[in-house]
């Protein structure tokens, strides 16, 4: 197995009454994806300030690179990549300048590590004149991330990084990420988008913050334990009523033009039958592979 | 030390490129002596003194008659005893008074010098300075014109403000805005500029990287001290240039209380961008907590000895209050530092104070 | 659908400013109780066009009739028959519940019993009538969200605009806020959704795709799935983005 790079032991913190984290066991291993996928207010940003030392756990014990996360600080300040949640770039300085102070910050230069970044940055450095504020989404997570890589970190911690980022730069940025990874690098990612966890290694999918399940997104699915039927109608919320009336009911939810369901007794009650029953005759009923999203919401509702 | 270099240069650039604030910066204190400077000049019309001439001889009603064909003042009448002098100033109609010694002709021929006294209202203490400057002015003017004498000293113009006795010299606005513009480009902008970096999430970056405090407190500080530095002297130059006030000490004992006065500035800065966590909240603390004690309190428009004592009390903790006193005792009255080394002491405890608790403030990490 | 009435009317509408086109012969039309998806990345005009539809700016050409008004000589009208909610400013969380719904139902002149009643039954639907006195900021976010949409319709509004509702909630608050949005459908209010998050155009029963200021696709998401052959809305916005990029 893979050497464990951060690791969390039973951590929690929280802000006056609000309980941010929970009681967190955590490992993330070397060369990996990880994804901490979850909702705003989840603790996503909690946990990463936690790892990145910005914070200090109420109880449990945070290790990053083999250093503690509150004693060692400055050791492992240096070899962190960060990229907070919003793109913490300065307006007023343009693509260059912005990079060139990162850079001194850690006591380096662009030139002297500008083959870590050149597959990031050279899709931004037409527009190095041009100052940060006037740069698109897309063009400023580009930016963020060659500010994040440019003093050849071991470890990369970004938060949310697709968040208001176009489709096309949402994209691109999970490919650069991957290549970064085949570089070697450990990247530790956050997103609320539960389309992109199968981008990831492994994830963990946080709610209220609780860590719900730790796996590789395979597994995860594979762990969902029920048959999952989607039900194409042009009435989905008049079905989704009868079906929550329906006797072997476990779940029934919209996912976009379908209905999604799951139900106790799928040997004994025929949920096409009972829909039948109830006046829904014109109804697709198939089974189908769910998605991280089914699994999230199924292992909110435990 | 590549670093800090660097650090500063970026810091630069955000200054450079913002016109507006730089524009208000270099704009403020030159409106603000324009203004001061002019509010005074443009009404000082028709203004009442009254004479108690005790010579009424030649010279005297010459110099009389000079004083009220200047169209500065108007006659308020005749005052004929000392005592009469503080109900004349009550009435508010008279806000000078001008004293001339009996034998004012002979002695003034004779000895080749006479004296006359020039009392004013100090309570509007601009007023009283303005007064006494143009009252001198007519005086040396007679002197030249009429007196034809050239190796005697002529006349001595001795000036008491009734009121608030401590006032001496002219142009108490200029001590003041020099005091007020240091104290808000260095801890405004200072704690301004920290604040934004919070705000935006840069200071989340810079915390995680290996930077140290201390060296990002220096990199935040040192433009700041540059422009201050240049404020201070735009100042000074104008003061100088436009209105006349001299700098009668030594220039570099005043540039070092300047250095001594930004430092403190700043360090206060420092120590407000670690209470406030937004932009907007190190704004009002500057703005309620600096400027407007400096201007209210610190003698800077109100004389401190006319307040009520709680707020004497209060003016003592105020950096511009002692520092107003340095200025006035280096410019205007030319004294060394054998004056004001116990202003300038309680200045540099205020700023290692200020240091001190910055230090200690400020957060290596997010932790509220 | 076709058949049915016309709520929002937009045909060959451009807006300029200056020699920048940021509307550039937007034709579509919106139909009375359906969920309308509006989707663009930033920048794609998404914003303009909302602004003139709701009335707050004119546009430079064409014709654009909402609930029955001209969006050049009747703005003033098309502020009373709708409602808005964004994700940004929802509710002013200093306030109650109660006084939130009191003041919105104020500004829309509602009258006192009316608000009384209304936001009853109000609560009473979201299930929260121990809330009612409980300041928004310590409710929350997903309340918070449902709260903010009902209140957006307490006023039965013709046409109610959101502007990202559920950006970042949780997928069961996603579900049950879609729910709502259903609900207020069926009740003949249309819902114009505005969004660049894919996910949740799949929810909407048309949508209609912007780019570089021009509508560049427009249907019901099952047929541009196929139309572009791609599997998600997420797909079929890449490759209009994508194509945009190229030309």
């Amino acid at each position: 197995m893979a050497k464990t790079l951060i690791s969390c032991s039973g951590v929690s913190k929280h802000y006056g009454d609000v309980e941010a984290l929970n009681n967190i066991n955590l490992d993330i291993f070397s060369g990996e994806i990880f994804g901490v996928i979850g909702p705003d207010g989840a603790g996503k940003t909690s946990l990463f300030r936690l790892v990145a030392s910005l914070l200090i756990p109420d109880s449990g014990k945070i290790s990053v690179l083999g250093y503690d996360s509150v004693k060692d600080y400055r050791a492992i300040r240096k070899k962190l990549g960060y990229m907070p949640g919003r793109f913490s770039l300065y307006q007023d300085l343009s693509v260059e300048e912005n990079l060139a102070f990162y850079a001194s910050v850690y006591g380096t230069n662009i030139e002297k590590n500008y083959h870590l970044i050149e597959d990031v940055y050279s899709q931004i450095e037409p527009f190095k004149k041009r100052r940060a504020g006037k740069l698109s989404g897309g063009m400023k997570q580009k930016l963020a991330l060659s500010c994040a890589l440019i003093h050849s970190p071991e470890l990369l911690i970004l938060d949310e990084p697709t968040t208001g980022v176009d489709a096309v730069s949402r994209r691109e940025f999970w490919e650069m990420l991957k290549r970064l990874k085949d570089k070697g690098m450990t990247i530790l990612v956050s997103t609320p988008y539960m389309d992109e966890a199968k981008r990831c290694d492994r994830i963990a999918l946080v709610q209220n913050g609780v860590i719900l399940g730790v796996d590789t997104p395979e597994m995860v699915i594979r762990q969902f334990n029920f048959k999952l039927f989607a039900i194409r109608s042009e009435v989905r919320h008049e079905i989704i009523r009868a079906l929550r009336t329906f006797d072997s009911v476990h779940q029934a939810y919209l996912a976009g033009q379908l209905v999604h369901f799951t139900q106790v007794n799928p040997e004994t009650d025929d949920v096409e039958r009972y829909l039948m029953d109830q006046g829904f005759g014109d109804v697709d009923i198939r089974t189908i592979e769910p998605d991280i999203e089914d699994c999230f919401i199924n292992l909110m509702m435990n | 030390m590549n670093r800090f270099l660097s650090f500063v240069k970026k810091e630069f650039q955000h200054i450079f490129r913002d016109r507006k604030t730089l524009l208000i910066l270099f704009g403020m204190p030159v409106a603000q002596l324009l203004i001061f400077g002019y509010v005074i000049t443009n009404d000082f019309r028709n203004i009442g003194i009254a004479v108690m001439d005790q010579a009424r001889d030649q010279k005297s009603e010459l110099l009389v008659n000079r004083i009220f064909s200047s169209g500065y003042f108007l006659n308020r009448g005749q005052v004929y005893n000392i005592d009469e002098i503080s109900s004349k100033f009550k009435s508010g109609k008279v806000k000078a008074v001008l004293v001339i010694e009996p034998s004012f002709t002979n002695n003034l021929i004779g000895k080749g010098e006479a004296r006359v006294q020039i009392l004013t209202d100090a309570s509007d203490p601009n007023l009283a300075s303005t007064i006494v400057g143009y009252l001198s002015g007519i005086i040396y003017k007679f002197q030249m014109d009429d007196v034809p004498f050239s190796e005697a000293r002529g006349i001595i113009a001795e000036t008491r403000m009734v009121y608030n006795e401590n006032l001496e010299g002219a142009f108490m606005f200029v001590p003041g805005t020099i005091a007020l513009i240091l104290m808000l480009i260095s801890a405004l902008l200072t704690s301004i500029s920290v604040t934004r970096e919070k705000e935006v999430g840069t200071m989340e970056v810079l915390l995680v990287s290996p930077l140290k405090p201390a060296l990002i407190i220096a990199g935040k500080v040192t433009p700041y001290v540059f422009l201050a530095f240049a404020n201070g002297i735009v100042i000074l130059l104008l003061s100088y240039f436009v209105f006349g006030v001299p700098v009668e000490g030594s220039l570099i004992l005043l540039l070092l209380a300047l250095l001594l006065y930004i430092t403190l500035s700043l360090s206060i800065g420092i120590f407000f961008s670690t209470l406030a966590s937004t932009q907007q909240v190190a704004m009002f603390l500057s703005l309620f907590a600096l400027m407007l004690p400096t201007v209210l309190l610190s003698g800077f428009i109100y004389p401190i000895e006319n307040m009520p004592w709680p707020l004497q009390w209060l003016s003592l903790i105020l950096p511009p209050r002692w520092f107003i006193v340095i200025l006035k005792d280096i410019m205007l009255k030319g004294n060394g530092i054998a004056y004001i080394w116990d202003e300038g002491l309680i200045l540099i405890g205020m700023t290692v104070f200020f240091i001190a608790i910055s230090i200690k403030k400020f957060k290596i990490r997010l932790e509220s | 659908m076709e058949s049915d009435r016309i709520i929002i009317e937009v045909k060959d509408l451009v807006k300029k400013f200056g020699w920048f086109v940021a509307n550039d012969q937007l034709c579509f039309n919106v139909y009375q109780g359906e969920v309308f998806g509006f989707l663009g990345a930033n920048g794609a005009g998404k914003t303009t066009a909302i602004r003139i539809l709701c009335g707050l700016s004119k546009p430079t050409s064409g014709r654009v009739i909402v609930a029955g008004f001209d969006a050049f000589s009747q703005p003033e009208k098309i502020k009373k028959v709708i409602g808005y909610m964004s994700q940004r400013f929802s509710l002013y969380d200093d306030l109650t519940v109660y006084e939130n719904i009191r003041l919105f139902g104020g500004i829309y002149g509602l009258t006192r019993s009316e608000i009384k009643k209304r936001s009853e039954e109000l609560l009473n639907r979201l299930e929260i009538p121990d809330l009612r006195d409980r300041l928004i900021g310590s409710i929350p976010l997903g309340w918070k969200q449902k709260l903010a949409f009902s209140i957006a319709v307490l006023h039965k509004p013709k046409i109610v605009f959101l502007d990202e509702p559920t950006g970042g909630v949780d997928p069961i608050t996603r579900r049950q806020f879609w729910e709502l949005i259903y609900e207020a459908s069926k009740q003949g209010i249309t819902i114009f959704v505005t969004t660049h998050y894919m996910d949740e155009a799949e929810y909407c029963d048309r949508i209609c795709i912007l780019a570089e200021g021009k509508v560049k696709a427009l249907g019901k998401p099952d047929q541009l799935k196929k139309t572009f052959n791609a599997e998600t809305i997420d797909d079929v916005f890449y490759q209009i983005a994508r194509e945009d990029k190229q030309t």
